[in-house]
C-alpha cells in the first residue's frame, strides 16, 4: 500500500503583484516503510508541499488542482478541519523547519511531552516516563532534569531532538521532518540518521525527509523527488538518481555540493541565473533560462517521462537521449 | 594589511544559572576559550551540538554577559561595553543569527529589514531605495521581494535577507552563526564566495560556526573544535582536516555524510551518553566517550595547548577495539 500518494497538485498565493503558482502539477508516492527525501533549491515549494498535505498553508494560499492520498483512502484535500486535526499527531507527525517555532516558549519541555500525548491514557508519571525516554533517545543530557526546562535553555540542535523525540512518540504512520538535522554535528546527525531508521523499522513508518544535505539524503533515503520551481523535475531511488541524474538541474545540483569538490577551494560551484518568478512562470521548461542544455525543444510544455522503471525527469532531453542510445 | 588580530578572545567564559529557588547553582556554556582572528581571515568554529558555540558568538557581540574573561575588538575592550557604547561597535561587527525567521521581526518588510542598519547607524548619504535593490541583488533576492514579509519567505530566503543585513554597512568582522543551514548547495556556494569576496576586497574578517564540516574545509583558514565548552583542538584546518589529533575531532571528521549512497563509512563511533554541564567528568572531560581513554585520562586534566588531550592521535589512527576486530 502507498502511505502518501500525492497527484497533480497545485497550490497557489495570492500575493501584492498577482498570484503566485507556488507548486505545479506536483506528483509523487511515499510507499508504505519506506524513507523518501525531497530535494531541491531554497524557496522551490517544499515547506509550502509539507503545508499543503497537513491542511496548514497559509491564509493567502490555496489548493486548487489535486489530489493527495493518505493510505490509500482519505484525500487530505478534502477532509474537514476537524478531520485533519485527527490526522495530525497521531497519523501524521511532522518535525518542522523551524526548531524554535515547533516548541511553544511559554511551557516547560516536560510539560508540552506530556500534552501531545494527551489521547494515551495512561497516567501522568508514565506520560513523563516516556518523555524522559523518548529525550534520551535523541541523546539530550540529564533528560529528567531537562523535562523542567524551557525551550530557550537549549541550544539550537537540542531543540531540534527534543522536537524530533515529541515527534516520534506518537508512533505515526507518516512522519514528515523539514531540515531536522541542520543544528546537528555530524557525529549527531549520524547518530539520529540511524535513530530514524531504526524507529522506523520498528513503527513500520514512511517518512518524507527534506533536507538540503545531499550526504544526509544518500545515507537516509531510499528514493529521491527532486523540485525546482514548484514543480518535480526528477525521481527515483536513491542510487539511480545520484548515480545516474538524467535532469540538468539534478546534475547541477549534485556538481555544486562541497562534499564533491575535492581540491581545497575558496570559491565553490555555483548555478547561475535566478529563480524564476513564480507569478509568471515561463511556458517551456521551468529550468530553461538556467540550463546548459537548453535547445528549441525546451520551450514547449515538459512532461514527465520514464527513464527506467521508477526512475523518471522531467526533460525532453530523457526521451532523445534514449532513442539515441537504441539507434546507435 | 596589518597582522595585528582585529579580535581577541582571551580565556572567557560563560555562565547561567540554573535550578529553582532551592537547588540553585551554575553552569559554564562556555567554560574558558582564547582564539585572535586577524582582518582577512576565516575563524571557523565547529564542534557538539550544545558545546557552547552560539554562546560565544553572543558574548562577542555583547548580547551574553561573560563571567571572565576578556574580549578585545580593533585595539580595545568590549567585554565591558553598555549599550550605548556597544552602538559603534556594532557597526563594524556585526551577526547572522542561528535562528533566520525568528530573528527578522515579523512586521518589517524585506525593505525595511535590509535596510534598517542605515536607519539605526545613519545612512552617510545613502540613496535607501538604491541600496535595497543592491543588497537584494547581493544575495540573489529579486527586487520586488522588497515589499514581502519574514513569514512569506521560504527558511532559505530568509536567510539570505539575514546576509543582507549583515553586510549591509560594509562590517570588519562578520559573526556568522550557521549561515548556509537551510540554503541549497548552490545558494549555499553563493552566499559563501559573497563573503570571500568581501574577504578579498576589504579584508573582512570572519567567524563563522557551522555543522557543515565540507564548508569548513573549503573557506576557514583556521578552525577550531568545541566540546563542552572549550577548545579541544585548535589549529590550521588543512592539517586539521588531514591529520586530527583530538579524538574528538577524529570522530567528528569520520561522521561526515557524503553524497554518495554506495559509500561504505569507516566511522570513529562515541558512545551516546553525553555529559551533563551540572556534573562535569573528572580528568579529561571527554574520557566517558573516548575510544582512547586510559586510565590517567579519567583523574588528570590534559595538558593545556592547542591540543588538550594526554595522547594526541598518530595519522590515521584508529579506535583500539576497532583495531582488535579485524
Ligand atoms: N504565504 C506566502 N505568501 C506568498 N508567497 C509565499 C508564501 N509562503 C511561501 N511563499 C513563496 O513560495 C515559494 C515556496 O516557498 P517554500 O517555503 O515552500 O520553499 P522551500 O522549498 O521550503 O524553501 P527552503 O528550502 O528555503 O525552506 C517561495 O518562493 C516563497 O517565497
Ligand atoms: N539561557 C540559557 N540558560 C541556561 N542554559 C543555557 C542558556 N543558553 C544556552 N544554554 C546552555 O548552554 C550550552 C551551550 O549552548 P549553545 O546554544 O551555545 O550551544 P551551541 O554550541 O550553539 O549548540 P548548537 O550547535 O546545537 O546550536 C547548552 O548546554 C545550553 O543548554
Ligand atoms: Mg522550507
Ligand atoms: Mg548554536
Amino acid at each position: 500500500m502507498t502511505t502518501l500518494s500525492v497527484s497533480g497538485l497545485n497550490v497557489w498565493f495570492s500575493t501584492e503583484d498577482g498570484p503566485l503558482h507556488a507548486l505545479k502539477d506536483v506528483t509523487f508516492d511515499i510507499p508504505e516503510r519506506r524513507i523518501v527525501g525531497i530535494v531541491g533549491e531554497s524557496g522551490c515549494g517544499k515547506s509550502t508541499l509539507i503545508n499543503a498535505i497537513l491542511g496548514l498553508l497559509a491564509d493567502n494560499g490555496e489548493i486548487r488542482n489535486g489530489e493527495i492520498l493518505f493510505e490509500g483512502q482519505s484525500d487530505l484535500t478534502k477532509l474537514t478541519r476537524r478531520e485533519m486535526q485527527d490526522l495530525r499527531g497521531p497519523r501524521i507527525s511532522t518535525v518542522f523547519q523551524d526548531p524554535m517555532g515547533a516548541l511553544n516558549p511559554v511551557l516547560s519541555v516536560g510539560e508540552q511531552m506530556i500534552n501531545i500525548q494527551y489521547r494515551s491514557g495512561q497516567s501522568k508519571a508514565e506520560k513523563a516516563a516516556r518523555a524522559i525516554e523518548m529525550l534520551k533517545l535523541v541523546r539530550i543530557p540529564d533528560a529528567d532534569s531537562a523535562l523542567n526546562r524551557y525551550p530557550h535553555q537549549f541550544s539550537g540542535g537540542m531543540k531540534q531532538r527534543i522536537a524530533i523525540a515529541m515527534s516520534l512518540m506518537m508512533e505515526p504512520a507518516l512522519l514528515i521532518a523539514d531540515e531536522p538535522t541542520t543544528a546537528l554535528d555530524a557525529t549527531l546527525e549520524v547518530a539520529t540518521i540511524e535513530l530514524l531508521q531504526d524507529l522506523q523499522e520498528q513503527i513500520g513508518c514512511s517518512v518524507m525527509f527534506i533536507s538540503h544535505h545531499l550526504g544526509v539524503i544518500a545515507e537516509l533515503c531510499q528514493d529521491v523527488v527532486v523540485m525546482y520551481a514548484g514543480e518535480v523535475v526528477e525521481r527515483g531511488t536513491v542510487r539511480d538518481v545520484f548515480h545516474d541524474p538524467r535532469h540538468p538541474y539534478t546534475r547541477r545540483l549534485l556538481e555544486c555540493d562541497p562534499a564533491r569538490q575535492t581540491e581545497r577551494t575558496r570559491v565553490l560551484p555555483t548555478i547561475p541565473g535566478e529563480i524564476p518568478d513564480l507569478r509568471h512562470r515561463p511556458e517551456g521548461c521551468v529550468f530553461a533560462p538556467r540550463c546548459l542544455e537548453r535547445h528549441p525543444g525546451c520551450d514547449m510544455a515538459q512532461s514527465e517521462r520514464m527513464v527506467a522503471p521508477g526512475h523518471a525527469a522531467r526533460c525532453n532531453l530523457v526521451d532523445q537521449s534514449a532513442a539515441e542510445g537504441e539507434s546507435a | 594589511m596589518s597582522d595585528d588580530p582585529i579580535l581577541s578572545v582571551d580565556d572567557v567564559q560563560v555562565s547561567f544559572p540554573v535550578g529553582g529557588l532551592a537547588s540553585r547553582s551554575a553552569i559554564l556554556g562556555v567554560a574558558g576559550v582564547s582564539f585572535q582572528v586577524r582582518p582577512g581571515e576565516t575563524f571557523a568554529l565547529v564542534g557538539e551540538s550544545g558545546s557552547g558555540k552560539t554562546t560565544l558568538a553572543r558574548a562577542i557581540n555583547g548580547l551574553q554577559e561573560i563571567s571572565a574573561g576578556s574580549i578585545t575588538f580593533e585595539g580595545g575592550r568590549i567585554d565591558r561595553l553598555g549599550k550605548r557604547e556597544m552602538k559603534p561597535i556594532r557597526k563594524r561587527m556585526s551577526m547572522m543569527f542561528q535562528d533566520p525567521v525568528g530573528s527578522l521581526s515579523p512586521r518589517m518588510t524585506v525593505g525595511d529589514l535590509v535596510t534598517e542598519p542605515y536607519r539605526i547607524h545613519g545612512s552617510d548619504g545613502r540613496d535607501l531605495r538604491a541600496e535595497t535593490e543592491r543588497l537584494l541583488s547581493l544575495v540573489g533576492l529579486p527586487a520586488n521581494f522588497a515589499s514581502r514579509y519574514p513569514h512569506q519567505l521560504s527558511g532559505g530566503q530568509a536567510r539570505r535577507v539575514g546576509v543582507a543585513r549583515a553586510i549591509a554597512l560594509d562590517p570588519a568582522l562578520v559573526i556568522a552563526d550557521e549561515p548556509t543551514a537551510g540554503l541549497d548547495v548552490s545558494v549555499q556556494g553563493e552566499v559563501l564566495n559573497l563573503l570571500n569576496d568581501l574577504r578579498e576586497r576589504l579584508g573582512l574578517a570572519m567567524v563563522i560556526i557551522t555543522h557543515n564540516l565540507h564548508v569548513v574545509h573549503h573557506v576557514a583558514d583556521r578552525t577550531a573544535v568545541m566540546y563542552l565548552g572549550r577548545f579541544v583542538e585548535k589549529g590550521e584546518t588543512e592539517a586539521m582536516f588531514s591529520a586530527p589529533c583530538h579524538p574528538y575531532t577524529a570522530a567528528l571528521l569520520s561522521a561526515n555524510p557524503e553524497p554518495d549512497p554506495d559509500k561504505v563509512h569507516d566511522r570513529i563511533t562515541l558512545p551516546a551518553e553525553v555529559p551533563s554541564l551540572l556534573s562535569r567528568p573528572s580528568g579529561c572531560e571527554f574520557h566517558t566517550r573516548c575510544p582512547w581513554a586510559q586510565e590517567t585520562c579519567k583523574t588528570v586534566p590534559p595538558p593545556p595547548g592547542d591540543v588538550t588531550c594526554h595522547f594526541p592521535l598518530a595519522p590515521g589512527a584508529r579506535p583500539p577495539e576497532l583495531e582488535s576486530a579485524r
